[in-house]
């Protein structure tokens, strides 16, 4: 073994340990996944021909851009297969939304305002639960 | 590069024993297959707790958690979970009360009630891994302690925590470590006692499977306090899978520099070895186990001198147990208030303990110092096996005794537990059931006991030989009343008079089965009877003329040819002849045979 491998004091111990840390904040994150925001994309056949791969993708780059903590998923089909790309949204304390026809422009339209400042614009119009409950 | 998903996979012994090292070996080809080798990386990790269902998986970020996994389902989880993001629903675990698949390990029963603190890294970290330690704050407290706080802080530290030591004395850790430092002395050993010999334990082992940087640490922080240059680690050699990764992760402590000369740039230096004893349960008594390591015969010597002060050749040595070390770095980093938070007003913090016997979820489980028998046997272990009735638990191994129903509701810690006749002990806890004879109970840890007694001293050598004996005659039928009066006194006299921990100690199941289940003795020694039909040669074979319909199935499965009668005729079981092997009993169709 070289000697570089040697950590040499407090300080480059804790740049190690920082440089590490990717790895386990998803870990650490998915111990309580009701506390985070979660984006669950469908990846359902149709889903994936429709792009929910790159929208997945986009979803996790964007966030990391972004800096903002969320776990992103993906799930089996949500049934809205017309409206796919889909996506359910929980922020924790809120009901899940399911926001659909998604691009990447919509992605981060979703980030920026309803997951960091919660509230919705007419752009992003989540097909919500109820709107598919059977009379 | 970084992954997007994590699947890990329990590597602890129990798992392997079923598979687990081959599991993770498929799903790592089924990645590669399927091409996600590069978004998805399986972990083999130390022991979930849940051994009960093992092999375990848990799949990282949606914290799915999979139960009983065979190598052959490893292409299901990659194909179904991770390609398609379904659940593999067949792998799910399944409440055994409400029938309902539970995907999510928080809120499987098992877990709900478990703290970890000891085990904050099994089941979650690489251990072979140094990098994935040190991602979870590790070294961290070491180096705090070396570059920003004196070994007298440290020390107030630990004292101010109350963390008291886990082997099973609840000696107050930063004591021991104080006493160590004040003695001066030109060299001082660190020991790690490793050497977990109770029926049914398995704390230690799992934490060194899991975490071994975690103690490989505290050694060293503990190093720093009592100025000793040098580590010890006593480990039973028969625990291959904790020598390997504790060899493992001195080597990667070493390559990094955190241990070995001038760690972290400090002027402290500090060094570990590996000790291996052949399996001698008093060598888990501390100056039973110096000696083990000085190359002589594993026998306990008298204190004072406590080993703090005359040790390992000699020298100053500190010896603590496994669990005491990984608890450690943790009050170092979140402080001891954070840790006197947890637990009762004299037993702080949390305790593992190793959940074996009749119970549902047989495991490794972590619960704050206080939480009751009741919580642990019945929330976290899920009641007793096959909806039978709770009869006694063990605590304390063979150095404790039996609590029962009437104990349930006691808070667990150090002072309860001796309060009520038994002991923490080092944290195994056997559960029995209304088929568990006492007497028969007690029999087996004095046959252990006699085995493991060194024999240095005349009470532990004959006396628990003596009680041994006794015990054994009362088992097959010949003892007397006055047999119960011998092993109280004799028992008492042990006690008393014993040189170690072992045979101070060892009386203890035979005292509390005896005072909490008189009954049971009584009626082996009275009426010649063994109420839960476990000692052979007092229970008697019937048939039930009414339920047998002479097909003489049981004549063919008698050994010793004892039942006799004439086809479709009932039956008799001549008991001069008899064996009681149980063979008849097996094979009636009716359930005409009956045990008294």
């Amino acid at each position: 073994m070289n000697t570089d491998s040697k950590i040499k004091s407090l300080d480059d111990l804790r740049k190690l340990r920082d440089s590490l840390r990717s790895s386990m904040v998803l870990r650490e994150k998915s111990e309580n996944p009701e506390l985070i925001v979660q984006i669950r994309v469908s990846m359902d056949t149709c889903g994936i021909a429709a792009g929910a791969k790159e929208i997945m993708a986009h979803f996790i780059e964007s966030l990391e851009q972004k800096k903002v903590e969320a776990l992103v998923t993906q799930t089996g089909c949500l049934g809205f297969c017309d409206a796919d790309p889909v996506a359910e949204i929980i922020v924790p304390g809120k009901e899940p939304l399911i926001f659909g026809h998604l691009t990447n422009q919509k992605a981060d339209e979703i980030i920026d305002n309803y997951i960091v400042k919660g509230h919705l614009t007419d752009n992003i119009r989540p097909i919500t639960r109820e709107a598919v409950k059977p009379e | 590069m970084s992954y997007s998903n994590f699947v890990l996979v329990c590597n602890g012994t129990g798992c392997r024993a079923s598979h687990s090292q081959q599991l993770a070996d498929c799903l790592d080809k089924a990645l590669v297959q399927n091409g996600l080798n590069e978004s998805v990386q399986v972990v083999r990790t130390g022991c979930f707790g849940f051994c009960e269902k093992g092999p375990v998986v848990k799949m990282i970020p949606d914290n799915t958690f999979y139960v009983e996994v065979q190598p052959s389902d490893a292409e299901d989880i990659v194909k179904e979970h991770l390609i398609k993001g379904c659940k593999v629903e067949r792998l799910l675990y399944v409440n055994p009360e409400t029938k309902e698949q539970v995907s999510d390990s928080k809120h499987i029963d098992f877990y709900k009630k478990q703290h970890r603190v000891a085990l904050r890294n099994c089941g979650f970290i690489n251990p072979e891994n140094i990098d994935e330690y040190i991602a979870r704050d590790g070294y961290i407290a070491l180096g705090k302690a070396l570059t920003e706080m004196t070994p007298e802080e440290v020390i107030k530290e630990l004292l101010d925590s109350g963390l008291r030591g886990r082997g099973g004395a609840g000696f107050p850790t930063g004591l021991k470590w104080q006493f160590t430092r004040k003695v001066k002395a030109a060299q001082k050993y660190v020991v790690c006692n490793a050497d977990e010999g109770d029926p049914g334990a398995f704390m230690d082992r799992s934490v060194l499977e899991g975490d071994p940087h975690s103690v490989v640490e505290a050694m060293a922080i503990n190093g720093y306090c009592t100025d000793a240059s040098k580590g010890l680690v006593y480990i039973r050699a028969e625990y291959p899978l904790a020598v390997e990764r504790l060899k493992i992760a001195i080597r990667q402590a070493k390559e990094y520099g955190l241990l070995g000369d001038n760690i972290l740039g400090t002027d402290f230096s500090f060094d570990i070895e590996i000790r291996y004893g052949a399996g001698a349960f008093v060598c888990g008594e501390e100056t039973a186990l110096i000696h083990s390591m000085e190359g002589l015969r594993g026998e306990a010597t008298m204190k004072p001198p406590f080993p703090s002060e005359a040790g390992y050749k000699g020298f100053p040595t500190n010896v603590n147990n496994v669990e005491t070390y990984a608890n450690v770095p943790v009050i170092l980093l979140k402080g001891a208030k954070w840790f006197a938070g947890m637990g009762t007003e004299k037993s702080k913090g949390t305790k593992v303990f190793a959940l074996a016997g009749k119970v549902n979820n047989v495991g490794l489980i972590e619960v704050p110092m206080g939480t009751t028998l009741r919580e642990v046997i019945f929330g976290t272990g899920g009641g007793i096996k096959d909806g039978k009735k709770f009869k006694a638990v063990q605590t304390g191994g063979p150095s404790g005794g039996c609590l029962t129903e009437k104990h349930l509701d006691l808070p667990i810690d150090y002072d309860n537990l001796i309060g009520a006749g038994s002991m923490m002990g080092s944290g195994g806890m056997i559960v029995m059931d209304e088929d568990d004879c006492m007497v028969a109970v007690a029999k087996f840890y004095m046959d252990f006991i006699v085995e493991e007694s060194c024999g240095k001293c005349t009470p532990c050598r004959i006396g628990n030989k003596r009680l041994q004996e006794i015990l054994h005659k009362i088992t097959i039928g010949k003892g007397e009343e006055k047999d119960l009066e011998d092993l109280y006194n004799l028992g008492n006299v042990i006690k008393d008079t014993a040189l170690c921990g072992l045979g101070q100690t060892s009386p203890n199941p035979v005292l509390s089965t005896m005072e909490h289940f008189r009954d049971e003795y009584l009626a082996h020694v009275r009426d010649k009877r063994c109420p839960s039909h476990q000692c052979r040669s007092l229970s008697r074979y019937y048939v039930n003329p009414e339920k047998c319909k002479g097909c003489t199935a049981c004549t063919r499965a008698c050994p010793v040819q004892a039942i006799s009668g004439e086809k479709k005729l009932p039956h008799v079981i001549d008991p001069e002849t008899c064996i009681r092997c149980g063979s008849c009993i097996e094979k009636c169709k009716f359930d005409a045979i009956y045990v008294l």
